[in-house]
């Protein structure tokens, strides 16, 4: 029981391990060249060698993101709850959303150059645009699906909507929405990173575009490691949050086993 | 004038292509009356709660509670369900404490008399048998204590009306037994009008003053029972044969109704 315990806290760092391992041991008993797939330990040394530029540019992508993500947090949970709101409302933006969400944004980014230049503001829009559909998809769902006798409950009460809003509907609302954050600030990297390698002088994703110019394959892997981190890192983040905020919502056994 | 009173209601709901759920519906409870209904499944038992407390209103005929028409939710019911739903978030002595948030004059004194009210949470769980589980939350609870704590939540504002649907539907038979006559004991204290929606002909017996039988879908009330066993009743009376004969009699009339 107890070694199983020890295993489970030292799975991520074997499996991660494992994966690197194999990784190296494919490329030199294949001999696949540097270039065309350099082994764990190149891009090892790439790291070290243009640790400034990844750490600056790791930062800028960083920053880049997190504003997205703030503002897809701010705007996704209103567009949410106005959704949840009003059946009409619903009715009405649920479509275009929808129509919305399926257009690649990579396709948007011209024209978000075309308004703002290339540079800091269509990277953070794209960011933006990419993580706010889920966290409104979770909270409109978190509202919507409350239970109608306790509606009914409330209502043979007297309570308004806004009393039912406020008492349950927006605490219901929390665990779709910290849940959303998790996949939201993910999204919000690809949104950065889209934008930073088609339209901006900064930030990983011009990096690695640049490092695939001057084929330093070692390096466009370092700066793909050092988003995964980043990536993992918030992440992380956000499902502590989730944890710390939703802590009634998670009493299940199922995922501990 | 009564209580509760239903006049030649007709409802269907918007959606369900005009339907009726309710035809000709008129049915009578008096002030402090323990009333049940029971009738085939679909047949309108929910509905007519929701009309009776202004949760829907009817296409043709009147509602009236406490001699004025409703137009409105009464703000004063107690409601009580099948399911229990309690807020997961809360304990269970603050879950207890929500219709205080709403309801006035407990609304606008809620910053100020909060351990008050705690304190009153805590006695009204403790008259149910759940002395000293307020700190829990409802998920720590058994079904059948968490209905008991549905029923607190319905009672804590002290309501005029309190309107039960099928709220024991879902407990084994013992839980069952036990909360009926927790509810029986609640009425004798507080004297307070109860409507009770069951399928359950012997809960109904066992609590009512007055049956009212459903017909099938859409419901009109085909026979109304007065029950004159004498109260306090024990479990006991169950088993007497005067109780099982009123329960075989409502059953004749169910199963005529469901035809
Ligand atoms: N919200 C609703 N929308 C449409 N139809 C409904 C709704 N609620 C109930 N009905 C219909 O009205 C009829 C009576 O329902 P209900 O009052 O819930 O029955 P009971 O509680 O006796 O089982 C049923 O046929 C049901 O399908
Ligand atoms: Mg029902």
């Amino acid at each position: 029981m107890n070694r199983q315990r020890v295993f489970i806290r030292l799975a991520p760092w074997l499996f991660t391990i494992g994966l690197f391992v194999l990784w190296e041991g494919a490329v030199r008993l294949f001999n696949i060249p540097v270039f065309f797939l350099p082994p764990p330990s190149a891009v090892a040394e790439a790291f070290v060698q243009f640790w400034g530029p990844l750490a600056r540019n790791s930062w800028i992508t960083l920053e880049t993101t997190l504003i997205g993500f703030a503002l897809a947090v701010v705007f996704g949970m209103a567009l949410g709850l106005l959704i949840g709101w009003s059946r009409t409302i619903y009715a009405g933006l649920y479509p275009l959303m929808i129509g919305f969400n399926a257009i690649p944004k990579v396709a948007v980014v011209p024209i978000l150059v075309l308004w703002f230049g290339i540079g800091f503001i269509p990277a953070v829009l794209t960011a933006f645009l990419i993580s706010f559909f889920p966290i409104v998809v979770n909270v409109a769902t978190g509202l919507a699906t409350i239970e109608p006798e306790l509606e009914d409950v409330l209502k043979a009460l007297g309570a308004s909507k806004l009393d039912i809003m406020r008492k349950v509907g927006i605490p219901r609302t929390l665990p779709y929405f910290f849940g959303s954050l998790k996949v939201a600030i993910t999204l919000a990297f690809v949104g950065s990173v889209i934008s930073e390698s088609v339209a901006s002088n900064f930030g990983i994703g011009n990096l690695m575009l640049q490092a695939q110019a001057q084929f330093q394959v070692p390096l466009i892997f370092a700066g793909l490691v050092a988003l995964a981190i980043e990536g993992i890192l918030m992440y992380w983040a956000m499902a502590a949050l989730e944890r710390r905020m939703t802590g009634w919502a998670q009493r299940s056994g199922f995922a501990q086993a | 004038m009564a209580f509760v009173a239903l006049e030649s209601v007709s409802h269907s709901y918007a959606g369900a292509d005009g339907a009726l759920a309710v035809d000709g519906l008129t049915c009578a409870v008096e002030a402090g009356e323990f009333a049940a209904v029971v009738g085939p499944s679909g047949c309108g038992k929910s509905t007519l709660m929701k009309l009776a407390t202004g949760l829907q209103f009817p296409r043709a005929g009147s509602v009236s509670v406490a001699g004025k028409k409703v137009t409105a939710p009464v703000k004063m019911a107690g409601m009580a369900f099948q399911a229990p739903t309690l807020l997961p978030w809360r304990t269970t002595a603050e879950n207890l404490l929500l219709p205080l948030e709403i309801v006035e004059p407990y609304r606008s004194a809620m910053y100020r008399k909060r351990g008050e009210f705690r304190g009153r949470a805590e006695q009204l769980l403790a008259s149910v048998g759940l002395g000293g589980q307020g700190t829990k939350y409802p998920w720590e609870l058994s079904g059948g204590m968490q209905q008991r704590a549905s029923l607190c939540r319905a009672l804590i504002h002290e309501p005029q009306l309190l309107m039960l649907d099928e709220p024991f539907g879902a407990l084994d038979a013992f839980t069952r037994e036990e909360l009926w006559c927790v509810i029986r004991d609640l009425h004798a204290a507080r004297k307070i009008t109860v409507i009770l929606v069951t399928h359950d002909l012997r809960e109904a017996v066992f609590l009512a003053d007055r049956i009212f039988v459903m017909s099938a879908r859409p419901g009109r009330i085909v026979v109304e029972r007065k029950i004159e066993l004498p109260r306090p009743r024990d479990l006991d009376i169950t088993f007497t044969s005067d109780f099982t004969d009123i329960v075989h009699e409502l059953r004749s009339h169910i199963v005529k109704a469901r035809q």
